[in-house]
């Protein structure tokens, strides 16, 4: 019997079937928000409203030609893809939505768990780095640089950012941290610079303009993806589609006060925060151009870590102040 | 390391094909060579065996955007060599789909330049916004591309009093609608942050390497063919030549969008002047041996055609010098010591229009690197000798 638990966990909720869907339709959300806000009408044909045009879209991909290079590391070009989008759903699991239950953790939400969360979100960046490597074009070799130069610039305003609320929480677990605030919603207004921060690093971490160098099509084709097409190209964009869902609910969980209510006031809480930080990141998509990758580092270093910085020693001069 | 990234001839930053070798250290750019060719289609040779009337819709399909520039430049010299004047009414038609046409091709480039900036809803705004003007155009001419307006001695549409008033409608409200462009191009820190001080290109420079147009007026250099050569009606309308003296792709976007406000200001002095009489005088069918330059300006700088007739109803020659051709070598000096991340908006600011500038076209061996001279049935031969040798790639079966 847990054997099946465990397996309709991993596969139906909160597992890959779940983050397909709701990550499709977080897709599908931020293409219609970024569409309006740009006066065009976004997808509308396929389903109502659009809403089955990203699924549409990738099975299209799934069905296209795959096109491995001869010059390509044959082995990592065509893992990657499949062990990124497996980092990402993993990640997903630790979200506290379906561990609301303090009393008794689950086995996916622990003390750390927020750290763990962190470091899965960056192995993406890694693996995008080396699947541009391995596949040896010279437009995917500039696009794996310049994902890594962007990486030394925002993951660390991103850790500062997040682990800040944590810190005034007390605590390395999700569930706790979103618990915390829930008791006391007015310190959530102490990490609003934090969260700030954290919409503009996850921005870059998921590379959306203005971040999206690594991929910026006027420049340097493909970017990172310029060999890859097919299932595996598909795999990369569902991947990209999932952690934007994680890196939003992360940042809903730890800033936003999480999400209460048991099973279905949890569940609607979760969506609706998590569709609010998107449409966040929609807006920021819309209203900004493309920087280059020299400006992003210097930006992250000047603007962004001093402001995580701030932030982190406001929060600790009020928890101390508070005990 | 340095090494060489091929832009083109087929690149997404590209919207014809042209090839742009790029030798870079790391991100920096430091050596540039464009190679031109890749969409000659032999239009000088074509007007040979045209008569004077077919050529105007020829040479219109020069380019696809300024594409009344290049019949308007042609039909200005035919006239001359022709001695033909035609009427005022005419004449203020054609330059009034003249101007109409500078704001949609710079409006299609401030869009353009968004995009290449990564700056997409800019262009998505700019472009719904050109949809005005590409629709005043339609309403007067008929189409929206290639507007066939312009015929020897006159224009073969005439306006009446409602086209009048939408167009003055229109204009309004692209003049509102530019302001806050130029606010928001002057100003959006990200997309400034892009512009400024990329693709310099000093007064100096510009003076040497010739360059042409809004490239040119962007570094101070105010030279405007309008302006200092006035040709037909531009005499007799007020405008200013937009300088900038930024010399940077900021100065550039500045002063396309400072351009436009001038043409609005002259579209509204045309329609409100617009004369009264005939739109077409009868043209001859041939013209006395002779010829002649025309001068025009186009939205991207000095358009040049070069008319020599023969006494026959056919020319001898026609040359084209298109002023994209003109800012190349102004380009290869602008993308130097750049990033790779600039040089789609460099080049795009010069708003290169690639097949205007095809003129000739360059055979290089893929194997040795080596440039020959072949005529057409020589190469006609190693095509089919090559076709013929070609082994069969798989058995693909036409399904119908």
């Amino acid at each position: 019997m847990a054997v099946l638990t465990t397996f309709l966990y991993l596969l139906v909720y909160p597992g890959i079937l779940f983050l397909f869907a709701y990550s499709t339709f977080c897709e599908w959300f931020d293409r219609k928000a970024y569409a309006r806000l740009q006066n065009r009408m976004g997808p509308t044909h396929t389903g109502r409203f659009g809403l089955l045009q990203p699924i549409a879209d990738f099975f299209k991909l799934l069905a296209k030609e795959d096109v491995v290079p001869d010059a390509a590391d044959k082995g990592f070009f065509n893992a990657l893809p499949a062990f990124a989008l497996a980092v990402v759903s993993t990640a997903g699991l630790l979200l506290p939505v379906w561990n609301f239950d303090l009393g008794s953790p689950g086995w996916t939400s622990f003390s750390g768990d927020i750290i763990v969360m962190l470091y899965l979100l960056s192995l993406p960046t890694l693996i995008l780095f080396l699947a541009a490597w391995s596949s040896t074009n010279l437009f995917s070799t500039i696009g794996g640089a310049r994902v890594l130069t962007m990486l030394f610039g925002y993951e660390v305003p991103l850790f500062l950012a997040v682990l800040s609320p944590a810190i005034l929480a007390g605590s390395w677990r999700l569930a706790e941290i979103a618990a915390f605030y829930q008791a006391k919603p007015l310190l959530l207004l102490v990490n609003v610079l934090g969260f700030v921060v954290a919409l503009i690093a996850v921005q870059a971490k998921l590379e959306r303009t203005p971040f999206d160098i690594p991929d910026a099509e006027t420049e340097i084709v493909g970017g990172t993806f310029t060999e890859y097409s097919g299932k595996k190209l598909a795999l990369f964009r569902l991947t990209f589609d999932i952690e934007l869902v994680v890196a939003s609910g992360l940042l809903a969980a730890v800033f936003l006060g999480g999400f209460p209510g048991g099973v279905i006031l949890g569940f609607v809480q979760f969506v609706v925060k998590t569709l609010f930080v998107i449409f966040l990141l929609s807006l920021l998509r819309a209203l900004t151009g493309r920087i280059r990758v020299d400006q992003v580092v210097s930006f992250s270093w000047k603007i962004l870590a001093p402001l995580a910085v701030v932030q982190l020693l406001a929060t600790i001069l009020l928890k101390g102040f508070l005990s | 390391m340095s090494f060489q990234i091929p832009i083109g001839p087929q690149h997404p930053a590209l919207k014809e094909p042209i090839s742009l070798r790029m030798t870079v250290e790391g991100e920096v750019i430091t050596g540039a060579d464009i190679r031109l060719g890749y969409n000659h289609r032999g239009i000088e040779k074509l007007a040979e065996e045209r008569n004077w009337t077919q050529i105007i819709y020829l040479v219109e399909r020069i380019c696809g955007i300024c594409s009344h520039s290049h019949a308007t430049c042609y039909v200005q010299g035919i006239e001359r060599l022709m001695e033909l004047v035609p009427p005022r009414r005419g004449m203020y038609i054609r330059y009034l789909v003249a101007e109409l046409e500078r704001v949609h091709s710079h409006l299609l480039w401030l869009g353009v330049a968004g995009h290449e900036a990564g700056f997409d809803s800019f262009f998505m705004y700019v472009w719904r916004d050109r949809e005005i003007v590409m629709d005043l155009l339609e309403m007067i001419s008929g189409n929206r591309v290639h507007y066939a307006i312009n015929t020897i001695g006159g224009v073969r549409r005439d306006l009446d009093q409602g086209q009048k008033a939408k167009i003055l409608e229109g204009v309004a409200t692209l003049k509102k609608r530019s302001e806050y462009y130029l606010h928001l191009g002057a100003n959006e820190p990200s997309f400034v942050a892009r512009i400024a001080g990329v693709g310099m290109l000093t007064k100096k420079q510009v003076i040497d390497l010739c360059a042409v147009g809004p490239t040119a007026r962007a570094s101070g250099w105010d030279r405007d063919v309008r302006k200092e050569d006035p040709y037909a009606v531009y005499d007799e309308l007020d405008f200013e030549v937009a300088t900038a003296d930024t010399c940077d792709v900021l100065g550039r976007v500045v002063v396309r969008i400072k351009e436009l406000l001038e043409s609005y200001k002259m579209i509204e002095q045309m329609v409100r002047n617009l004369p009264d009489g005939d739109i077409v005088v009868k043209a001859p069918r041939k013209a006395k041996p002779g010829e002649t330059v025309s001068r025009y300006e186009a939205p991207r700088g000095e358009n040049i055609h070069y008319i020599k007739a023969n006494g026959t109803d056919k020319p001898e020659r026609l040359k084209v010098r298109a002023p994209t051709l003109g800012n190349y070598p102004a380009t290869v000096e602008m993308l130097k010591k750049g990033f790779i991340a600039d040089i789609p908006l460099i080049f795009a600011a010069i708003d290169p229009c690639i097949c205007c500038a095809e003129r000739a076209v360059t055979l290089v061996s893929a194997r040795s690197g080596e440039e020959s001279i072949v005529r057409m049935s020589d190469l006609r031969r190693l095509a089919l000798a090559r076709s013929s040798n070609a082994p069969v790639k798989g058995n693909a079966v036409w399904p119908f």
